[in-house]
């Protein structure tokens, strides 16, 4: 038998071994989860066949938008980034954090052990990887630390793909965060006509490649691979300067646009759902009927939602105004100063799943004196 | 597999040994940890819950020299809080804390404290009112200038003598009198104003609604306090405590862990932007 390829090396892989892949790692007690379609949409879910991708799917993206459509060349992943990132499988949008017996001469207070899924990952993309790093800063880097994140974040294996084509909703390459995959990955898959270039990102990702007829890439593949990722950046239209974005918004907290901005936007908090870094939560009680029992749910919150901020004396952000300049400001400048990293990694998504198509490029080139 | 970190989540029993009313809708709960190790600085706070209604943030109101005979005063305004009204001496809460940032004692010892409290903001000052009593040697002048509404929003007014005697300088005014008040008339502010001070000798301790806030620590920089020596205490949302949860955030600042307490300079152009 021949040792398993070392972390950084790359491979040729067959179609068909994309199935093996899947299985293998179903053997190993993973759930694996990839893109599949519902309702309309690409989404993530368990997949137990390469028969479930959604071949020679495309997705037409644009602020508001969100079709998809069937394309003649159909590979396995044609498609970009649908509504859903890692976000929930590591911070699920529901959970209980503490649980409450009431007893003898008080209560018993139970902190419930986190589960700890193995969860196996298709088809990630380098924008939701650089997502995944962000939330690690968060839930992991702090004083304090979210155990539940630490568990789900261990049992992670990640395979991802290279984007071979942007959405007109992305912006990953002015983010510095794709498309073309460069870590945070076991696996990453190249999708060429006839197979797949693998880049083998961790030891863990080595262990499960070897037998399924793969060879060494010859240069063309490789060069093929390479210029798979650089056409989909070619593609980008939209950006954020990221040298200036920072000081431009945090200078201009009292910007017209904030204004302008608030009469369009619903706060309807959909950008924040399907942002792969958004981490805003709330903890509600949940009683049985003898009020003997409770569980403290912490489920997901946005910065849109007037409670988010209340307080005594009212909500601090009363206003839609208030709220769109907390999230903008948050995401793409405060997130720096708290994290050391922008809170944004250029997926589109807030573009595309805004129901009435606020462009985050768009604002951000206003505030900047761009398209004021 | 690697451990996990602790959950922040976890949440200690804490006795209700007295209820004290003190004004209007405002109650002084003494809780009792059952001996746990348990101890808290100058400003900080504890999240109080009561169970299958949620939890609050409450500052520690009480002398953190004595730190088992642990002290929260209570307004009676929101779910949680109006749920405690119903509390009995002998019920239990559950109690996770303290967190937060605290009044910085230790680096202003040589100089003079000005206390500037209003309403209810009196409640996180009272800890350091305490300390500074403990060991008022080690300071300078200190003045306590306290403002509330009318006389009978007085709080803890029955202390006031004994913070006097113990050489504090204490000030009060009301908003509005009734017919057999004595004392001052107006906001915090003139206090501060008619107070002699040695700008660079002096720390400034506000606490109060975020308005007074504000014109205290622009008042005391005027006078030539410097912005790093001005110190207020601010309220946003909190639900976790420990900076996870997203609803306490103030520009760059998680105020449940960056604050609740900040210095002046860190966040005095940001507490001018309107709903910021």
């Amino acid at each position: 038998m021949t040792p398993p390829p070392a972390p950084g090396s790359s491979l040729w892989m067959p179609k068909p071994a994309l199935q093996t892949l899947i299985d293998r790692l179903r053997a190993d007690g993973y759930d694996v989860l990839g893109p599949r379609m519902a309702d309309g949409a690409i989404t993530l879910a368990p997949l137990r066949s390469v028969d479930e991708l959604p071949r020679g799917v495309r997705d037409e993206q644009q602020p508001g938008r969100y079709r998809l459509t069937l394309a003649d060349d159909g590979g396995y992943f044609d498609h970009v980034v649908g509504p859903h990132s890692l976000k929930p499988l590591v911070f699920p949008p529901r959970t209980t954090v503490l649980q409450v017996l009431r007893v003898r001469n008080g209560w018993e207070f139970r902190t419930p052990d986190p589960p700890r899924p193995k969860q196996a990952v298709l088809g990630v993309r380098a924008c939701d990887l650089h997502a995944l790093a962000i939330q690690d800063r968060v839930f992991l880097g702090g004083a304090y630390r979210d155990p539940e994140y630490a568990a789900r974040r261990e049992g992670l294996f990640l395979i991802a793909v290279n984007c071979a084509r942007s959405a007109a909703t992305c912006f990953c390459v002015s983010m510095n965060t794709g498309p073309a995959v460069t870590g945070g990955a076991d696996l990453i898959l190249t999708e060429l006509a006839n197979g797949f270039v693998v880049g083998v990102g961790s030891a863990r990702g080595a262990s499960y490649v070897g037998g399924m007829g793969e060879r060494p890439p010859t240069a063309e593949e490789e060069a093929a691979a390479a210029a798979i990722p650089q056409r989909a950046a070619a593609q980008q239209t939209r950006r954020i300067n990221t040298a200036t974005v920072h000081d431009t918004l945090l200078n201009n907290l009292e910007h017209p646009r904030w204004a302008e901005v608030a009469k369009r936007c619903l706060s309807c908090a959909n950008c924040t759902m399907v942002c792969p870094t958004c981490f805003c939560s709330t903890v509600n009680e949940v009683n049985d009927l003898l009020g003997t029992q409770t569980q403290r749910e912490r489920v997901w919150e946005s910065c849109f939602n007037e409670e988010h901020s209340h307080t005594a004396s009212g909500a601090v952000h009363p206003t839609t105004k208030s709220r769109y300049r907390q999230w903008l400001t948050h995401k793409l400048a405060t997130w720096i100063d708290q994290f050391g990293t922008s809170g944004c990694v250029g997926c589109g998504r807030c573009i595309t799943w805004c129901p009435v198509g606020i462009d985050i490029t768009e604002e951000v080139a206003a505030m900047e004196g761009g398209r004021a | 597999m690697t451990g996990l970190p602790p959950s922040p989540w976890q949440t200690r029993n804490a006795t209700v040994r007295a209820i004290t009313p003190e004004v209007p809708e405002v109650r002084t709960y003494d809780l009792d940890l059952h001996g746990a190790n348990y101890s808290f600085r100058p400003g900080q706070f504890n999240m109080l819950y009561v169970p299958g209604v949620g939890e609050v943030a409450i500052s520690v109101s009480s002398d953190p020299a004595v730190p088992h005979q642990l002290r929260h005063t209570i307004r009676a305004v929101g779910n949680v809080t109006r749920a405690m009204t119903r509390l009995a001496v002998g019920d239990t809460l559950g109690l996770r804390g303290p967190f937060g940032t605290a009044w910085p004692v230790e680096t202003v010892r040589g100089d003079d404290v000005v206390i500037v409290a209003g309403g209810l903001g009196l409640a996180p000052l009272r800890p350091v009112i305490y300390h500074l009593i403990r060991h008022r040697h080690d300071y300078g002048r200190v003045a306590v200038l306290y403002g509330a509404r009318t006389p009978a929003d007085l709080l803890y007014a029955h202390e006031y003598d004994w913070w006097q005697a113990a050489e504090l300088d204490v000030h009060i005014s009301v908003d509005v009198a009734t017919p057999n008040w004595r004392g001052a008339i107006g906001f915090v502010t003139t206090l501060l104003a008619q107070l002699p001070v040695k700008p660079t000798r002096t720390a400034v301790f506000t606490c109060g609604p975020e308005v007074m806030m504000r014109f205290v620590a622009s008042g005391a920089c005027q006078r030539g306090v410097p912005a790093e020596r001005i110190f207020v205490s601010l309220e946003r949302n909190m639900n976790c405590a420990v900076a996870l949860c997203g609803h306490c955030q103030f520009g760059p600042s998680f105020v449940c862990h960056d604050g609740p307490v900040f210095s002046y300079d860190r966040v005095g152009r940001l507490l001018w932007v309107e709903n910021l």
